[in-house]
């Protein structure tokens, strides 16, 4: 049995030692799997050209090389259409879809979780119910909607549905129903204060893991975003869609495809790291209640 | 009306009036009048979300009855759609039981994989915790990484596995993983797996953090003998939201892994082994343009996960109960 160490005195929990050896198996085990397909990606980027083209091919690296990166960027302005502007396009998207999620989501967030109006019920169930159903369901009435606004074939296309994104929103509206008294708010309106400015001064400097949670969320989705129904122009398509493209051609053997595989995947990778701690915090607070 | 601004009159003092005193209607506009900036300060966020999430849904179920090609006006023919696709769509039926097969083994396998780990590394020190979390969450926001388990199993003797197989002698020649219709459908389950430990996961990890310790105490006491009871007796219940939460992100995931399939398998899978409702979705709305069909299809969709949603809250709404 293992002593667990909780408040200011030991007791002895219910821990055997056949449990923690099971459980550590199956986390390496698991682990590996998980890994693999990661290590495999970062190892094939650093591959020389000769350990590439081997036959049989073998899993690692003898040589590591950065050439690779090099031949990434030098690609990147020898393309059909150069590669920094579907980089370009991605970071476009990411910033401004971003942006705009932050500040009309947060706002919806405070107005949910702290002023009571007629309305308020049923407007945030909708926005729970939305989570329930996968966005392909409405693909296709999307675009019926996107072409009648003129939004086909735009950036705003991209930029302006992630707005109104419901993920982020729900999370902090939890964090915000345990994290920000409604006393320290309703001394602030007996004082007279604007309830914009309630908001801007007062809530949310409460919240900064949940509004860091949100930007993850939304960054985490844009810097992802592929998807072509509703964008035709080449210039205009995302990095993502040209990685896949570069994936598909099955040129991954090449190492300027593994490079960019490894980069597109270490951006959110790192911006995870860095959040973590803030998002399990929110994360903590927002369950779903019965 | 009348008595009833007399009443505010009366009033000593200007206080609003009590809710008795008005009609519903009455006192709910007074309300909104009162809570105007509530309004406008949602206003920007739900303008946006019902043009691009909600009505889309709306305008998907009345299409659903119409023949529409996006060129001509939709025409309206009632239940046709819907007939068409239970009695005269073979390739359909294919999609539903694929599309449940995949959610049946991704969505409870996805959900109790993330638990285990989470609780597994619950008592792990918190550096070292965090980075086993980096490593199970990073396959679910690393964008198309996964296509690299098509490299692992690709079809000719480059392939990794094939490789490993042939020279053990398992296999004479090499298998032709991503289109043998045998090995489509568990395949594209394991690799939806690995991608899969995303919201949910953090959220257990998140919701174990905040059990009371004292419980523990206080369970060891009162008989608890190993962990497993003290996960159904104590932890579970604790964490009932944060249960209830990630299942409803898992289910809607569950439904959305076409994109994995379509990118192993290619389009359409070979034999249709791995085409799925998503599938039948984007080949008639995105390619046929029978939009009237397609949106049957997707309110089909809609109706699945809205149930499958439904059942597991009631589902989970048992736990901890003996």
């Amino acid at each position: 049995m293992k002593k667990l160490r909780t408040r200011k005195h030991t007791v002895v929990l219910n821990r055997s030692a056949g449990g923690d050896a099971g459980m550590t198996v199956f986390l390496v085990l698991l682990g590996a799997f998980m890994f693999l397909p990661m290590f495999y990606a970062i190892v094939q980027s650093l591959k020389p050209l000769d350990e590439l083209l081997r036959f049989p091919p073998r899993f690692l690296v003898y040589n590591p090389t950065l050439k690779n990166y090099a031949d990434l960027f030098r690609l990147m302005n020898t393309s059909w259409v150069p590669f920094s502007r579907y980089i370009f396009n991605t970071v476009l998207i990411t910033v401004a879809g971003t942006g705009g999620n932050l500040i009309f989501g947060s706002l919806a967030a405070y107005v949910f979780a702290k002023m009571r109006f007629p309305g308020r019920q049923v407007m945030f169930q909708l926005v729970v119910y939305s989570l329930m159903f996968h966005s392909t369901v409405g693909a296709i009435a999307s675009f019926i909607i996107m072409s009648t606004l003129g939004m086909v074939d735009t950036y705003w296309a991209m930029i302006i549905p992630s707005w109104g994104s419901t993920l982020g929103l729900y999370l902090m509206k939890n964090f915000m129903d345990t994290t920000v008294s409604d006393a320290v708010l309703e001394s602030a309106r007996l004082d007279g204060a604007k309830e914009f400015m309630i908001f801007l001064k007062i809530a949310m400097p409460m919240v900064k893991p949940a509004w860091l949670t949100l930007i993850v969320y939304s960054f985490q989705s844009l810097w992802n975003y592929g998807s072509t129904i509703y964008i035709y122009s080449e210039q205009l398509k995302t990095f993502n869609y040209a990685i896949n493209q570069i994936l598909a051609g099955g040129i991954v053997r090449s190492g300027a495809g593994a490079a960019s595989g490894v980069v597109m995947m270490l951006v959110p990778v790192i911006v995870f790291l860095i959040t973590q701690s803030n998002i399990i915090e929110t994360m903590s607070t927002s369950g779903m209640k019965d | 009306m009348s008595e009833k601004t007399v009443a505010t009159a009366k009033a000593p003092k200007k206080k609003a009036v009590s809710r008795k005193e008005m009609s519903k209607f009455a006192w709910m506009l007074r309300e909104m009048k009162r809570n105007w900036i509530a309004y406008v300060m949602v206003a920007p966020f739900y303008l946006i979300f019902l043009m691009f999430t909600v009505l889309p849904v709306v305008l998907s179920i009345i299409l659903s009855f119409t023949s529409f090609n996006m060129l001509e006006a939709p025409i309206w023919i009632g239940a046709d759609n819907y007939i068409r696709l239970f009695l005269n769509d073979d390739i359909f039926i294919i999609a539903v039981q694929n599309t449940l097969i995949f959610a049946v083994v991704t969505g409870p396998g996805s959900y109790i994989l993330s638990f285990l780990v989470a609780w597994f590394i619950n008592e792990l020190p918190p550096k070292i915790r965090a980075i086993v979390t980096l490593i199970f969450y990073a396959p679910s926001i690393s964008g198309s990484i996964y296509t690299i388990w098509g490299i692992f199993f690709s079809g000719d003797s480059y392939g990794y596995v094939n490789g490993l197989l042939l020279e053990l002698g398992f296999i004479t020649s090499p298998i032709q993983w991503f289109n043998n219709a045998d090995y489509i459908m568990p395949l594209c389950c394991v690799v939806a797996l690995w991608t899969s430990l995303g919201t949910g996961f953090l959220s257990f990890i998140a919701g174990l953090q905040v059990v009371d310790k004292s419980l523990y105490e206080a369970g060891a006491v009162d008989g608890i003998k190993n962990r497993w009871q003290e996960l159904w007796y104590i932890t579970l219940p604790y964490m009932k939201n944060q249960l209830l939460f990630a299942a409803i992100l898992t289910i809607t995931g569950s439904f959305g892994f076409g994109g994995i399939v379509t990118a192993l398998c290619g389009f359409p899978s070979t034999d249709y082994a791995g085409h799925t409702i998503t599938h039948h979705l984007d080949d008639y709305g995105g390619q046929r343009f029978e939009t009237g069909y397609a949106s049957a299809i997707a309110t089909v969709l809609f109706v699945i996960m809205i149930v499958s949603n439904w059942g597991v809250r009631k589902m989970i709404s048992k736990v901890g109960q003996s």
